[in-house]
């Protein structure tokens, strides 16, 4: 895998994040930074959406359906529009909308409350179900965590998914290979994860998920089926761009954020 | 009951493109009307009851009302996060039709029977509960469901249950019913239960005590203005339900008398299932007498309260 430096885009949407933890002291640091590059490219580059009327109908609907990775979504859904960015520095406040996992009923251009995992694969196979009753060609991408591809319902959906045969439908995983206990080596090994998309019934593509040319490419190419929902796996880096926190456990979740470690993180980007 | 509720969804779904069918795994040949004409809004997706429930979110979410059949127990315990999350949460317009409440599927077993469905339902903000006592009342209630705004569970009974509710205008939901009116007992149900305080009523008034029947169609919300006029003129107070008696009616009852000074000259008695996995099979209304839901038991029980000693005031020392 190739491990191109990280641009300007890039790293500034990692310090969005950082900025928006800081308050709050808190935050799936790991998580967010392991998405950044999927969201961005999604946000800039794939989807169709107005955040002017974020429930506009011919949007494309965009799930988070590892609802822990939120700072990611947040700091795109700020950067385009559909909350003012001052909001970010009330994340996890008793009165904020952002939550640390995101609520639909709260939060502008935020499809499905999710948290519990699981669910977005299902709720976005419904939403797409929806969109070819309708006759219409918006498209439902949904994101999923590695680790939630432990829960069972992920591929009930998956089945039902392919039954279908839902081009419209695409699930992306963020494929960083840790879980909060361990590695998905350990806890529960996913390999051989494309092969099991496949005999689900989804047309699959690998890609590098910081390599924000190849994801472009990626998204660009789809459907990669006329007659199947795709899957993306994404291969990421948990806490990438701050190179102490890379692959480290102890910033899956963390909260009793120091400045100090703030600071550590603002440099490490820096460098990244 | 459940026939006819699917029936109804269909003549419904015929004029109004919102409404959707989606089933699990149900029996050959189930709404094949509603499959041959309708077949875009027509989904039969298997034995996945989680995935069902967020299906059925996701289609509510784009404004279908989405009627989602399959058997009871596997509606509310097997995708219990799926219903709190992806509907309640969302308060969205799926109506969950669950086949076999109570103990229907007695000769089944326990892991068939659907007996704390009711409680941990009542537990979801946003839900909507209701148990019809027999097919017309199902009727109606489906035909009121569909501008109903969140989900709603609709806990449906065997069958050919004996047709006993009078109204014929449209279903209330939140509105209980009263069936019988004044006289020192009151009995309080929910669904076929009403069967059974009707003929107990009957039996008391044999014996010479006139007792008064609320049936409460819908268990959530609960209609607790219904329940205080009618608590007011009696002197015993007996909730029947095919159901455990933790948290269902008798205990939405129970904590809404508890909070008024209702009970302080009222004996209060719940009627149904006690805090066990029944452990026999037979047929439903054979588990229903064991557990005293039935006309002579809950007559007895009501009498057993109208004989007990007039509460005293207790102050402590």
């Amino acid at each position: 895998m190739t491990m191109p430096r990280l641009d300007d885009r890039s790293k500034d949407l990692r310090r969005v994040i950082v900025r928006t933890l800081h308050k709050a002291r808190r935050g799936h640091v790991g998580a967010a930074f392991s998405l950044i590059e999927i969201f961005r490219v999604l946000y800039d580059d794939v989807l169709r959406f107005n955040p002017q009327d974020p429930k506009w109908k011919g949007r494309d609907r965009c799930i988070l359906s590892k609802g822990h990775g939120c700072l990611a979504l947040y700091a795109l859904l700020a950067d385009k529009g559909y909350f003012p960015p001052a909001e970010l520095d009330r994340f996890c406040a008793a009165d904020g909308i952002l939550g640390g996992h995101p609520d639909a009923g709260k939060v502008p251009g935020v499809e499905a409350s999710t948290g519990a995992l699981g669910h977005g694969l299902p709720i976005g196979l419904g939403i797409a179900l929806a969109q070819r009753i309708a006759k219409r060609d918006s498209r439902v991408f949904v994101v999923l965590g590695d680790g939630e591809c432990n829960e069972g319902s992920v591929w009930e959906a998956a089945m039902c998914a392919g039954k279908h045969g839902l081009s419209s439908l695409t699930a992306i995983v963020d494929y960083n290979k840790h879980q909060s206990y361990a590695s998905t080596k350990e806890v529960q090994d996913l390999e051989p994860f494309a092969d099991k998309w496949r005999s689900f019934g989804f047309a699959v593509r690998e890609v590098d998920g910081h390599d924000v040319a190849a994801l472009r490419e990626t998204f660009k190419a789809l459907p990669f089926a006329g007659d199947k929902p795709s899957a993306v796996i994404a291969h990421t880096v948990k806490g990438k761009g701050a190179s102490f926190a890379e692959n480290n456990m102890k910033w899956h979740h963390k909260n009793k954020v120091t400045d100090q470690e703030v600071e550590a993180l603002l440099a490490a980007i820096g460098e990244a | 009951m459940r026939e006819n509720c699917l029936k109804t969804v269909y003549e419904l779904a015929k004029t109004d493109e919102r409404i959707v069918f989606v089933g699990s795994d149900l029996g050959v040949g189930v709404l094949a009307e509603f499959k041959r004409e309708m077949p875009d809004r027509f989904f039969m997706e298997g034995v996945a009851e989680q995935n069902l429930v967020g299906v059925s979110a996701g289609l509510a979410m784009e404004g279908h009302v989405v009627y989602l059949n399959t058997i009871a127990t596997f509606l509310s315990r097997r995708c219990y996060e799926q219903v709190a999350v992806d509907l309640c949460l969302h308060n969205v317009n799926v109506r969950l039709i669950a086949n076999g409440g109570g103990v229907v599927y007695a000769p089944l077993g326990p892991t068939h029977l659907a007996t704390e469905d009711v409680a941990i339902m009542r537990a979801l903000p946003n839900m909507t509960i209701v148990a019809p006592a027999d097919a017309p009342e199902m009727i109606r209630f489906v035909r009121a469901s569909v501008d109903h705004q969140g989900p709603i569970y609709i806990r449906v009974a065997k069958g050919h249950d004996p047709v006993v509710t009078t109204d014929t205008g449209p279903f209330v939901i939140g509105k209980a019913v009263p069936m019988r009116t004044g006289g020192e007992v009151l009995l309080v149900t929910t669904g076929v239960g009403l069967q059974v305080c009707l003929a107990a009523a009957d039996k008391l008034a044999a014996e010479g005590v006139k007792a008064a029947v609320l049936h409460f169609p819908t268990i959530k919300p609960f209609d607790t203005a219904a329940l205080h006029a009618h608590a007011e003129a009696a002197k015993a107070i007996v909730t029947v339900e095919e159901h455990t008696i933790l948290g269902g009616l008798g205990g939405a009852a129970a904590e809404y008398l508890a909070e008024t000074d209702l009970l302080a000259s009222r004996r209060f008695k719940r009627v149904g299932i006690p805090d066990v996995f029944p452990s026999v099979y037979g047929d439903q209304n054979g588990m229903m007498r064991k557990y005293g839901i039935s006309a002579d038991a809950v007559a007895a029980t009501a009498q057993s309260l109208l004989a007990a000693r007039p509460k005293a005031a207790r102050v402590a020392a």
